[in-house]
């Protein structure tokens, strides 16, 4: 409510939290003596992607682990879909999944029976067209019924990301989920991603070192140094800020320390 | 699909769903399976025989037939219960997919129910053969003990639990620099629970110990029952209302020890 008592036209903290796919509210992560994530705030639009940019130790892995709930934050908070995490997470688990290299899928199961269990954990209806329809988009069919432990490492991550999809999570968060592809599967990843955004209207945040992957997907980008949040906008305005053609120009002046002076050299 | 759903939130589904996943292993190598089979029959066959040698030179252990044979096949089924439930947590340490679980809509409690039923399956696939192989080579027929190997069964199996609940956290909390614990805790439990010798042996400090755990009731009243021909009720409802208080107080360190694991970040890492 405004002075005079009328209602404000702009939302209020509460408000943005709850309508926003992801609401991350100082957030803070102390690993003993190490600040692993120092005091960040950002909110993603549902139906946006979303980059997280930055070097190793940059806190990239760690804000996506609190946002999971797989991390608790030392303080801050962090709302997922209109819930608080990790306290509310059985109200948004089910509506959301994710891809990491920091996870495998069981080895000896075939990617068929993988497909299985996850989409009974996660009460997926008409499990089995839903398994033949991921096989179909994602190109599985081929070994849908071979050792998840006896493929390649592009096939890995196409079943990772079935796995990922198998819900059809309106919020998906994906680290890394290009790493160790040929640039033609990352290519096809990339493509599919952009797909089931525009289909489904999902919310995408993705930790990426690919800066050429950042660019080509993201309508928004934070770009992320020991901890802490460096820059957060769009990819056209952030290289525009820095007087670069590239994110990567862009990422080699963040981690060596030549932001005030390429600021600078923009204005 | 309708999720099946009990009171309080837990799923039939999902518990289902886990099941599935370690009968899909289980049944994808063979290794794994005759392990299961491989131990206990060498348990029974040795301890068969040295239950004859000793039969022949005593006559209390004459007197007391199946003492020993009958304390192997109980202490087995103590040792492959929590055996049965850690190795299936285990299983998700080492496949690094115990993140995918976490993040799933899998409740912890569901995670458990599902590792308590692996470690029946388990137990079944491994101590029937052991049994029949008993009755076969040693003429001893442990199911000629009636509904006391009822009750001995449960106290055993919910002491089990408890300590596979408990060494998971460890494990869990730790990462798997801590997986001697899963494999050489229940064996300090051995010389406590008395399973081949009656709880006087102790020194009186030692039977105060050997009181606060439940095998020691199981043990003494399976001697009880074989030597005597009593079955101690009395002793089977005093383990009952320990087993009680272990498994409350495993579950409740359980989740004490994930909450620090997601403190430290210890569930991405994983390792040792």
């Amino acid at each position: 409510m405004t002075e005079n008592g009328k209602a404000s036209s702009r939302p209020t903290v509460a408000e943005r939290s709850s309508s926003a796919a992801i609401a991350v509210d100082h957030l803070v992560k102390i690993y003993k003596q190490t600040r692993a994530v120092d005091d960040i705030s950002f909110s993603l639009p549902r139906g946006s992607i979303t980059g997280l940019l930055g070097g190793n130790g940059a806190g990239k892995t760690t804000t996506i682990a609190m946002i999971m709930g797989l991390v608790l934050p030392t303080s801050g908070r962090v709302q997922v879909l209109g819930h608080g995490m990790p306290e509310e997470s059985a109200s948004v688990l089910g509506r959301m999944n994710f891809e990491s290299p920091y996870v495998d899928m069981p080895m000896r199961l075939t990617v068929r029976q993988n497909l299985t269990v996850f989409g009974k954990l996660y009460a997926v209806k008409n499990l089995s067209e839903r398994i033949a329809e991921l096989a179909d988009d994602l190109d599985l069919t081929e070994f849908i019924d071979r050792a998840n432990g006896k493929l390649s490492a592009g096939q890995k991550t196409r079943v990772a990301l079935a796995k990922a999809l198998i819900n059809r999570p309106e919020l998906l968060l994906l680290d890394e989920p290009t790493a160790s592809l040929d640039p033609d599967t990352a290519d096809w990843v990339r493509a599919h991603l952009e797909r089931y955004r525009r289909d489904n209207n999902a919310t995408i945040l993705l930790a990426s070192h690919n800066m050429l992957e950042v660019e080509r997907l993201c309508d928004r980008v934070i770009i992320m140094k020991r901890g802490r949040i460096e820059d957060d906008d769009t990819p056209e305005a952030i290289m525009a800020r820095y007087n670069r053609t590239t994110l990567e120009e862009v990422f080699l002046d963040v981690a060596r320390g030549r932001v005030n002076g390429a600021k600078e050299a923009a204005r | 699909m309708t999720d099946l759903s009990l009171p309080r939130g837990i799923s039939v589904q999902r518990i289902g769903a886990m099941i599935l996943r370690y009968w899909y292993l289980l049944m994808s190598s063979w290794p794994r399976l005759l392990e299961l089979l491989y131990w206990p029959a060498l348990q029974v066959i040795t301890w068969g025989f040295i239950q004859y040698y000793i039969a022949e030179n005593s006559n209390f252990f004459a007197r007391a037939g199946g003492t020993l044979i009958g304390a192997v096949i109980l202490w087995d089924i103590l040792f492959r219960g929590q055996l049965g439930f850690s190795i299936s947590f285990l299983e998700e340490m080492w496949s690094r997919n115990i993140g995918n679980l976490m993040m799933s809509p899998l409740r912890p409690i569901e995670f458990l129910l599902s590792l308590m039923v692996m470690s029946l399956i388990r137990l079944a696939i491994g101590i029937i053969p052991m049994t029949v192989l008993a009755l076969v080579m040693f003429h001893f027929n442990v199911y000629a003990l009636g509904l006391p190997l009822i009750a001995f069964f449960c106290n055993l199996i919910f002491t089990s639990w408890s300590v596979g609940i408990f060494v998971s956290g460890l494990v869990l909390r730790n990462g798997l620099g801590a997986e001697s614990i899963v494999w050489t805790l229940m064996f300090a439990i051995l010389p406590l629970a008395c399973v081949y010798y009656p709880v006087s042996v102790l020194p009186a400090w030692l039977q105060a110990i050997a009181w606060v755990l439940p095998p020691t009731y199981v043990f003494e009243g399976m001697r009880a029952l074989l030597i005597e021909r009593t079955f101690r009720i009395d002793l089977m409802l005093d383990a009952l209302a320990i087993n009680a208080v272990l498994l409350g107080a495993s579950f409740w360190a359980f989740l004490a020890l994930l909450r620090s694991a997601k403190k430290n970040g210890s569930l991405l890492s994983g390792g040792e």
